[in-house]
């Protein structure tokens, strides 16, 4: 299963980390400190799987992003790869050529865009055009709700409470 | 409290302006971000959601990118998912997905607003209360919402399906009871058509089954259905990687599905497929010859192949298929060897395990030397890796490889002086073992010992220190194939030693001590031969040195050495001191023969004496210890042995202390304490607590002040920091020149220059790789090296044969320490187990293999803890009347579980009666009846071999 997803920038920003085995806040800081030293010095033609404390961290860069997942030993790396790539692809789709300044901006995003992808550390959705449909629908619904919020009534009715 | 809820609602910075202010910051960041958490912790408290959901999404935020803490926001987090607001809720879910745990306070609070959420109507908020779960669920959690799980694995939208079934793996995580309620429906749906929800499931099943494969043997013909039929890569990578679980306890299964696979890996384009049948073909399937031929071909083509990935994964299926067929790795040793120059760290080490897996007795030495020639080039975690992996093939079930101890020896002699060596602790253990256990290289050893303790150089690297002091111990324990003791006691005592660390000083001590003891032992039977053959004759000086004179056989070497290097001769020189002669010097025909004289006694006594007088003040109080012994040992003997003439008592002493030293120590057995049966009466176990009470009375002192009260005083503690501060100004890295001006200082503690000892003479720094210029330099050269010694050539007639090597019987065998399991594991696999065996037996319906356990299900939703040894331990007695009608308790049972679900029978009868598709099924079950009614003998036995349908086998 995948233990973590982390999105890291070349200068080691932070993008995203998503965990699904439990860490707790000072293992997570380190975690992120030791792959961002393993992970950002490695070079460009290198395979894309380390070793690291007896799970394996495949990675692969995207411009100046690396999406990181860490699996077990005996997990196929390829097919990690591909799950990051089809990630990558869904947000690209979602985006429109997606760049390091969406995430930013749109990290719960990204969020909800992995959580359709992955549930417990499962692939649980291989399909790109059923995800982009679900999160479609998951922002419309966020959309009327944030009309009714912010509708003048209701400010009206706040103010007045 | 209106206003300022209205005001902040107004004029809250949205998540935007956060991020914005946070992008424009360049130094005072935490500053920034320390003030907008001030705000956040104003806003979350308002009244309005649509306020307090937007501060939870920016602490979100922070705390996901900048760690901020947000735990204390928990219930602001709780407040949100209850709105009715679907994007406050969204929020709300996400921060508790994130920062939520089992140690959360308030978790239990989201239980009913979790069940809610559950049960909506809106697919979409079911689906954000099933992600957050599978994030989140605890016991409690996990064991209150079983229901509406179950309840949604029979959703009729695929997408609530799809993750609800995701959810169940963490739901039988936590509260395996779970499995009880759901294990049915899930396996229902492997059966599905819809390939998401067959996907969802598989892989629930890989995961599990990763953790305990043998629940899960009964649901092979699922799995192989899936294997033949599906087209969808990610599925088949989840049912390979679980047939790679099952087939190594079912050999009949293997023997089934073995085709399918290989059929998968001519048929498939994919790489991660592709590489998933080789994967489970080498782990699991090594058995089936053609298989494996086919998969070494596939792994071929992936080494040659240039992404570096695959590159990489290829060295990596083989370095799984090493033990069992190593002809694949020889096969393709030109790649693997040449891989050992990758770029890619990971690629050199997959190599490196490769090579060190074909090591065998006849390569070892071959292999080796391009492994050690190798690692002078590598940086030095790859060299400690190398040095790191040829120490532990070599040593392997007791040194099994190594027929020539004498080069394995000087191998690692060679090693220690290697630039980067940090292998220190292994060397240590190593060459001390080897001492022990055997005998016919123990003149090497010591030959190795003395060039590693005479290079002043080694002393300045503190990663040798280890080396150095098993090198001690061994010329001290075996000094007598050392071809000239007082060496070796100079050696040992030269001033650099004060950079070791005490507790190897003190070996230092020990070993010139034992050296001292042999060369006085040595010296008295000499004097008692000459007393004998020469009775006639004076006794006394003069005529020990004619004795020396005359008995040098090598006459030619003598005269220049007469001062320092004095021989001797011990009157029981047995074989292998003049197998050591011959084997060191090529040139040597005579045995070497000269005596210790009178003289060169007392000026060793008197260079321990000089040497160690300073350490009789050490801070260090083994090392004062030690030093005090010797140096009364010293003093007495000096005394006793004064103009020449031994007292009867002092050759007493000396006899009776060398005995003390020529008992041999043997290896010991790693179980050897456990076959020492307990003495009566002796309490181990007791408790050991007041122990902390009385030590802590006892006022430990320090090391300094024990110094200053010892007996000597200040006098002394004076007299040693002169000399020690000279010393240790000295940095440890000198450069030569320093050196060479060092030497001259101290030149008494020197060896003395000699034309075949380079070593000593031109103080290379420690370390030197000057062994280097005879590396091959290119993977070309390494390939051929190892080309002609990886050909499976066997040497018929070694050089000699290999001595033996003492093992103890099975004392070198690591007990074997039962690993127990993990509890919630054992839980979640017996109640698997149950389900399984339940449902073979209710097809069977004229037999059933119900035990009692049923009443403890019933139960067990609430303690189930209690129960279950229980019932496994009815499980295993009650299986023999396997065949025995008990329809009592088999009613019972069902009785039981109707209350929870649906009566398995009846479903089962719907199932037959369903038609077409169905058929096929009952079939199943059909043939696992007959396996029943076959199988009963065998069964009754293994009570815990599940049933695996005939069809199959």
């Amino acid at each position: 299963m995948i233990h973590f997803v982390l999105l890291i920038s070349r200068q080691g920003k932070v993008r995203l980390t998503k965990w699904y085995s439990p860490y707790s806040q000072k293992e997570r800081n380190k975690v992120i400190r030791e792959l961002s030293g393993v992970i950002l010095t490695r070079g460009p033609k290198l395979c894309n799987f380390v070793e690291w404390r007896g799970y394996k961290v495949v990675y692969k860069r995207y411009a100046s992003l690396y999406f990181c997942m860490c699996i077990d030993q005996d997990d196929n790396e390829l097919e990690v790869l591909e799950i990051i790539h089809h990630y990558v692809e869904i947000l690209d789709r979602y985006f429109g050529s997606v760049c390091e300044l969406d995430l930013i901006f749109n990290f719960h995003k990204a969020y909800y865009i992995l959580d359709e992808l992955l549930i417990a550390g499962e692939l649980q959705e291989s399909s790109k055009k059923t995800v982009a449909r679900l999160i479609a629908a998951q922002d419309s619904l966020v959309e009327t709700a944030k009309e009714q919020a912010s509708s003048i009534s209701n400010i009206i009715a706040q103010a007045t409470k | 409290m209106a206003s300022p809820s209205l005001m902040d609602t107004l004029f809250q910075r949205t998540l935007d302006d956060i991020i914005k202010g946070l992008r424009h910051q360049q130094a005072g960041e935490s500053a920034f971000i320390s003030k907008v958490v001030e705000e956040i912790r104003r806003e979350i408290k308002s009244t309005d959601l649509h306020t307090k959901s937007i501060a939870l999404q920016k602490l979100t935020y922070l705390n996901s990118i900048y760690f901020i803490d947000m735990s204390w926001a928990a219930f602001h987090a709780i407040e949100c998912i209850s709105s009715p607001n679907f994007s406050h809720k969204k929020v709300g879910y996400l921060a508790i997905s994130m920062s939520f745990n089992e140690s959360t306070s308030v978790i239990l609070l989201i239980t009913n607003q979790l069940r809610k959420d559950l049960k909506s109507n809106n697919e979409f908020e079911v689906s954000l209360a099933l992600d957050c779960l599978s994030r989140i669920g605890t016991a409690d959690l996990c064991r209150d919402l079983t229901p509406e799980v179950f309840t949604l694995l029979s959703s009729s939208k695929v997408f609530v399906r799809k993750k609800a079934i995701g959810v169940v793996l963490r739901v039988f995580g936590k509260y395996p009871d779970a499995v009880r309620v759901c294990f049915k429906r899930l396996v229902e749906c492997l059966d599905g058509t819809d390939p998401q929800i067959v996907s969802a499931v598989v892989g629930v099943f890989c995961e599990l089954a990763s953790k305990d494969p043998r629940s899960y043997l009964p649901l092979a013909p699922e799995f192989y259905r899936i294997l033949v039929d599906s087209r969808n890569n990610w599925v088949l990578i989840k049912v390979l990687k679980i047939f790679a679980k099952l087939a190594p306890l079912e050999p009949r299964l293997a023997k089934r599905v073995v085709e399918p696979i290989c059929e998968h890996m001519r048929r498939t384009g994919a790489k991660s497929l592709m590489f998933e049948c080789i994967r489970t073909v080498v782990t699991s399937f090594t058995d089936y010859e053609s298989a494996v031929k086919l998969s070494v071909a596939k792994i071929r083509d992936f080494l040659v192949d240039d992404d570096p990935n695959l590159k990489y994964l290829g060295l990596h299926a083989l370095s799984i298929i090493a033990p069992n067929h190593l002809w694949a790795v020889l096969e393709n040793k030109e790649v693997v060897i040449k891989s050992l120059s990758d770029d890619d760290p990971n690629v050199k080490l997959e190599s490196l395990r490769l090579v060190v897996a074909m090591v065998s007795e006849s390569n070892v030495v071959e292999i080796c030397r391009v492994l050690v020639n190798y690692s002078l080039k590598s940086d030095p975690e790859f060299c400690n890796e190398i040095l790191g992996s040829i120490l532990s093939k070599c040593c392997q079930n007791v040194y099994e490889i190594i027929v020539d101890f004498d080069w394995y020896v000087s191998l690692l002699g060679e090693m220690s002086r290697i630039p980067h060596c940090q292998k220190g602790e292994e060397i240590e253990n190593q060459l001390i073992d080897i001492g022990m256990r055997v005998k016919d290289v123990r003149p090497e050893l010591v030959r190795v010992g003395r060039d590693l303790l005479i290079d002043p150089a080694l002393l300045g690297n503190s990663f040798l220190h280890r080396i150095l002091s098993a090198a001690a111990w061994v010329c001290g324990e075996y000094v007598e194939f050392s071809r000239k003791p007082v060496e070796l006691v100079e050696a040992l005592l030269q001033p650099r030693t004060s950079l070791l660390p005490p507790s190897i000083r003190t070996v230092y001590i020990q070993s010139a001590f034992k050296i001292l003891i042999f060369c006085l032992h040595s010296y008295l039977l000499q004097r008692e031969n000459i007393a004998d053959d020469m009775a006639s004759e004076m006794l006394g000086l003069k005529s020990q040195g004619e004795c020396s004179g005359s008995s040098a056989l090598v006459a030619g070497k003598a005269p220049a050495r007469q001062e320092q290097d004095e021989g001797f001769n011990p009157r029981d020189s047995n074989k292998s001191y003049e197998d050591l002669s011959i084997i060191n010097e090529g040139d040597v025909s005579a045995l070497l023969e000269k005596g210790f004289t009178h003289e060169s006694i007392v000026n060793l006594l008197n260079l321990i004496e000089l040497a160690l007088g300073p350490l009789s003040g050490s801070p260090d109080v083994e090392v004062q210890e030690r030093s005090k012994n010797v140096l009364g040992f010293v003093d007495l003997i000096k005394q006793e042995i004064s103009n020449g003439f031994v007292s009867e008592r002092a050759s007493k002493i000396i006899d009776m202390v060398h005995d003390a030293f020529t008992e041999e120590l043997g290896p010991v057995s790693v179980n050897a304490q456990e076959k020492v049966p307990i003495p009566d009466g002796l309490m181990l176990k007791e408790s050991l607590a007041d122990l902390d009470a009385i030590c802590g009375n006892v006022q430990l002192p320090s090391s300094i002040s024990f110094s200053m009260g010892s007996p000597f005083g200040e006098s002394v503690g004076a007299s040693v920091s002169i000399p020690q501060s000279k010393e240790e100004s000295e940095p440890s890295s000198e450069s030569t020149s320093l050196l060479a001006e060092h030497r001259k200082r101290h030149g008494l503690y020197y060896l003395p220059s000699e034309k075949n000892e380079t070593l000593a003479n031109d103080y290379p720094p420690a370390n030197d790789p000057k062994s280097s210029d005879n590396t091959n330099d290119d993977a070309q050269d390494l390939v051929k090296l190892a080309d002609k010694s990886l050909l499976p050539k066997r040497r018929s007639n070694h050089a000699k044969p290999r001595p033996v090597v003492v093992k103890l019987d099975e004392g070198d065998v690591v007990p074997f320490i039962a690993k127990k399991s993990d509890t919630r594991d054992d839980l979640l696999s017996d109640a698997v187990r149950d389900i399984l065996l339940g449902n073979v037996a209710k097809t069977a319906s004229s037999q059933s293999i119900i035990s009692d356990k049923s009443s403890s299900k019933r139960k067990g939703k609430e303690k189930l803890n209690v129960d279950l040894p229980e019932s496994r331990e009815i499980l295993g007695v009650e299986k023999p009347d396997l065949g025995n009608p008990s329809s009592r308790r088999s009613k019972h049972r069902s009785h039981g579980k109707e209350k929870s679900r649906k009566s398995p029978e009846k479903k089962n009868s719907d199932e037959i009666g369903d038609g077409e598709k169905e058929k096929q099924k009952s079939r199943h079950r059909h043939g696992r009846h007959k396996t029943k009614q076959r199988a009963e003998g065998p069964l009754n036995v293994a009570a815990q071999t599940p049933v695996i349908p005939d069809f199959l086998l």
